[in-house]
């Protein structure tokens, strides 16, 4: 995606806020993040048995008019991420910086001041929208709760076009439009705002195939447009490199690997990110008889019993017999510039460390050590 | 492994014209599927793919004679090994199901029955169809879980479905349908649920029991990346009817239909360069006319010309059939994304 050329629209609602971000520091800043949501058994004393870590220590840096994507499994903590940057949900551990601001340290108004600034953009359109409520009122509210000065419906129409929906949409219900359409109304009240931060959170894999890259096409050209900073949360990593600069990918609540976009697919260094991208299939009858697949066995473990040692060590490939079951690997800069979280990473670039087996050995799903 | 070659055998499973709709009281009918033919043959795997809502599971529905009976009129002919199963008595087709047919659906949840352990799920069909013991239905179902991927089959065998993750689930449930060797097994949208590791497994499995058990496939998906790397032969859905259908690598190589042309265009590659801006089709699914005012997918289309309306295209072409009066020519860049 190209380097946004300006900052917010003139006469946008407010300003960014005012925070002691040094120039070149990146907008958003994520340090040691964790979410443990308590299990709690009994009627009475409620007490708490375990934790759910849904997000177990992030760090994480997003540049001023970049794109980050996140890719993982279901239940591997992405959306949690998301919404603790947003403080949607209260993190457990951890510092998020927003433009050089301590986002947990705002008092409830300041959060509110705060908020108008970071968005995020729904998977599904519907369940995120009012169906008693017009286009215009949906659009409207954010800018009323916000002290909007100018003409609202105005703005309304401005919307409206941005996200290219005719005027007459306005004054229609959410239910009356196909999903594509309404996920087009929750884009456009993301922006009302003009907001610096989006996080879109599966923002298309709710919508028809034909349909996604309509959606993907206008994330783009509003990043263009409006200077915006996207944090996309996915599971396709097809989409996500398609849009991101950066990737991060998540493994049980951890980020295991973290990379530009193309040097992610042109070598993956983690075992987690090498068998996630060998499992992606690839419209190309060509390419995917020459594809080598890395087949993983077993589930992913619960996220209540992160496994010991390294998290991915029950269903890696290229485990070997020393470290990875007792030693914990950091998230390090291996190259510049490449990140990730393996003890034998550069074994496994260099072909010395090869996978237990690969889908065209009939053995391939005995690879492994299942979790059970 | 047995090399299995499709063309060399006779098809199992013969598809004529196969119609549904759908009578709702106060309201049109609705035309679900609409002059739908294909076979599919021992050993080979046939895709059926589209968007959702074009009809590809009230065909497979049809197909198993899992529609309901009221309120629903199937036309057409479903013809099994010989065996016209439109027109086959209940109790028959229950049997044929049991046996030669199997279907696996997206949610697993909906297919199996929750307060019923896994392996008494899969044995069920051992003791009944194929006349096992219970001793022995119990150790081929370990050994079923057991080749499905399952880790730790007799643990799992006792467990009922909700104690399984969404991966393991849809995997027991291939098992069961594996429990009685089906001839022909109809997956519909098998992975669609899951995450793309547990796809690769599922589809993995697949590929070796139609390998080596020449069991047919007719694997119904909207991931044209899975019917890359799977099927033999591809028929593109749109609106009820076949617009395009292909040996898989002509369809891939060069797609005809402007639909086919538009879907592998619109869809972004894990292996395409970053910067290259997808070229989406207009408009969305709820656009079509009906195919008795011209081509359904003439509102959306780039290349709709007049002779598009009122009469609709016929399928036609054997080998590579097409539905189109105005077709992608090999030099159109449909599926070539121009750089951003
Ligand atoms: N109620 C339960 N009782 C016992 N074990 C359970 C229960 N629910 C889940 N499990 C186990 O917890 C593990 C994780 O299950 P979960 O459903 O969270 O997986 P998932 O992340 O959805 O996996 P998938 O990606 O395959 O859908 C599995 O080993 C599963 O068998
Ligand atoms: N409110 C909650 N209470 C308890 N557990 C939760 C809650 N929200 C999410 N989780 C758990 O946290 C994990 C991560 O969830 P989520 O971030 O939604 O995953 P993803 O978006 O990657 O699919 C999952 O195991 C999920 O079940
Ligand atoms: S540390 Fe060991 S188990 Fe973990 S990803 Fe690396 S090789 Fe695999
Ligand atoms: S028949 Fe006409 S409208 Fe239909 S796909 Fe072909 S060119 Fe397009
Ligand atoms: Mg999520
Ligand atoms: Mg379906």
């Amino acid at each position: 995606m190209n380097t946004p050329t300006g900052p917010a629209v003139p006469g946008s609602p407010g300003g960014p806020p005012d925070g002691s971000a040094a120039p070149g520091e990146p907008l958003l800043s994520v340090r040691g993040l964790k979410v443990h949501f308590p299990i709690r058994k009994g009627v009475l004393l409620q007490r708490v048995t375990g934790y759910v870590r849904a997000v177990d220590g992030v760090d994480l840096d997003v540049g001023r008019g970049m794109t980050y994507g996140l890719v993982g499994e279901s239940g591997c903590g992405k959306s949690t991420l998301g919404k603790a940057v947003l403080r949607l949900v209260e993190p457990t551990a951890g510092t998020v910086r927003f433009n050089g601001v301590d986002v947990a340290g705002q008092s409830r108004e300041g959060m509110r001041r705060l908020r108008r600034h970071m968005q995020m953009v729904f998977q599904d359109p519907l369940a995120s929208l009012d169906p008693r409520q017009s286009v215009e009122s949906v659009l409207s509210e954010p800018l009323r709760a916000h002290g909007f000065a100018g003409d609202r419906s105005r703005r309304v129409r401005e919307l409206l076009d941005l996200v290219g929906l005719p005027a007459g949409a306005a004054a229609r219900y959410p239910h009356e439009f196909s999903g594509g359409q309404r996920q087009r109304v929750g884009i456009a009240r993301a922006i009302a705002l003009n907001p610096e931060l989006i996080i879109a959170d599966e923002p298309v894999s709710a919508l028809d195939v034909s349909i996604q890259a309509q959606i993907v096409n206008l994330l783009e050209d509003l990043q263009d447009q409006l200077g915006l900073t996207y944090v996309v949360v996915a599971h396709d990593l097809a989409v996500v490199r398609h849009v991101s600069d950066v990737i991060g990918v998540m493994y049980l609540g951890a980020l295991v690997e973290e990379a530009s976009s193309d040097e992610l697919y042109a070598q993956p260094l983690h075992p987690y990110t090498i068998a996630l991208m060998s499992a992606i299939p690839i419209p190309d009858p060509e390419v995917e008889e020459r594809r080598r697949r890395i087949l993983l066995t077993g589930d992913l473990p619960s996220p209540v019993d992160v496994p010991p040692g390294c998290r991915f060590h029950t269903r890696c490939p290229f485990r070997q017999p020393t470290r990875c079951a007792d030693e914990s690997p950091d998230l390090r800069e291996m190259r510049p510039g490449r990140k990730v979280a393996c003890h034998w990473a550069e074994e496994i670039a260099a072909g010395a460390i090869r996978a237990a087996a690969s889908a065209h050995d009939p053995t391939a799903t005995e690879v492994g050590t299942p979790s059970s | 492994m047995r090399p299995v070659n499709p063309a060399s055998r006779g098809s199992l499973l013969e598809v004529e014209d196969l119609s549904v709709v759908f009578r709702q009281r106060g309201r049109a009918d609705v035309r679900a599927v609409d002059g739908v033919s294909f076979s599919v043959s021992p050993g080979e795997t046939v895709g059926l793919v589209g968007e959702s809502g074009c009809g590809k599971s009230v065909t497979s529905l049809a197909i198993m004679g899992l529609l309901p009976k009221r309120g629903v009129r199937v036309e057409g002919g479903v013809s099994f090994d010989g065996t016209d199963l439109l027109s086959l008595p209940p109790d028959k087709l229950r049997l044929l199901r049991g046996r030669d047919l199997a279907i696996v659906f997206q949610d697993p949840m909906t297919s199996l029955n929750p307060v019923v352990p896994i392996g008494t799920q899969v044995t069920e069909v051992l003791t009944r169809h194929r006349g096992l013991s219970n001793g022995e239905a119990r150790e081929e179902a370990a050994d079923l879980l057991r080749r499905v991927g399952i880790p730790d089959p007799s643990r799992r065998l006792r467990e009922y479905p909700h104690q399984l993750s969404g991966g393991m689930r849809q995997r027991a449930l291939i098992a069961a349908a594996l429990a009685c060797r089906p001839r022909l097994l109809i997956a519909d949208e098998p992975t669609t649920a899951l995450d793309v590791t547990i796809q690769a497994q599922i589809l993995e499995l697949l590929k070796t029991l139609v390998a080596e058990s020449g069991t047919a496939l007719i694997l119904i998906t909207h991931d044209l990346g899975v019917v890359a790397g799977t099927c033999d032969t591809v028929h593109v859905m749109y609106g009820g009817r076949i617009v395009e259908r292909a040996p898989r690598h002509e369809l891939f190589a060069e797609p005809r239909h402007p639909y086919t042309g538009g879907l592998l265009a619109s869809v972004p590659r894990l292996d395409q360069p970053r910067g290259v801006r997808l070229q989406p089709i207009e408009g969305s699914p709820r656009d079509v006319i009906p195919w008795a005012r011209g081509c359904a997918f003439a509102p959306r289309c780039p290349n709709r010309v007049e002779e598009c309306t009122p009469v609709a295209p016929e399928l036609l072409g054997d080998r590579h059939g097409l539905r189109c009066v105005n077709p992608l020519r090999s030099d159109q860049p449909a599926t070539k994304a121009v750089p951003r």
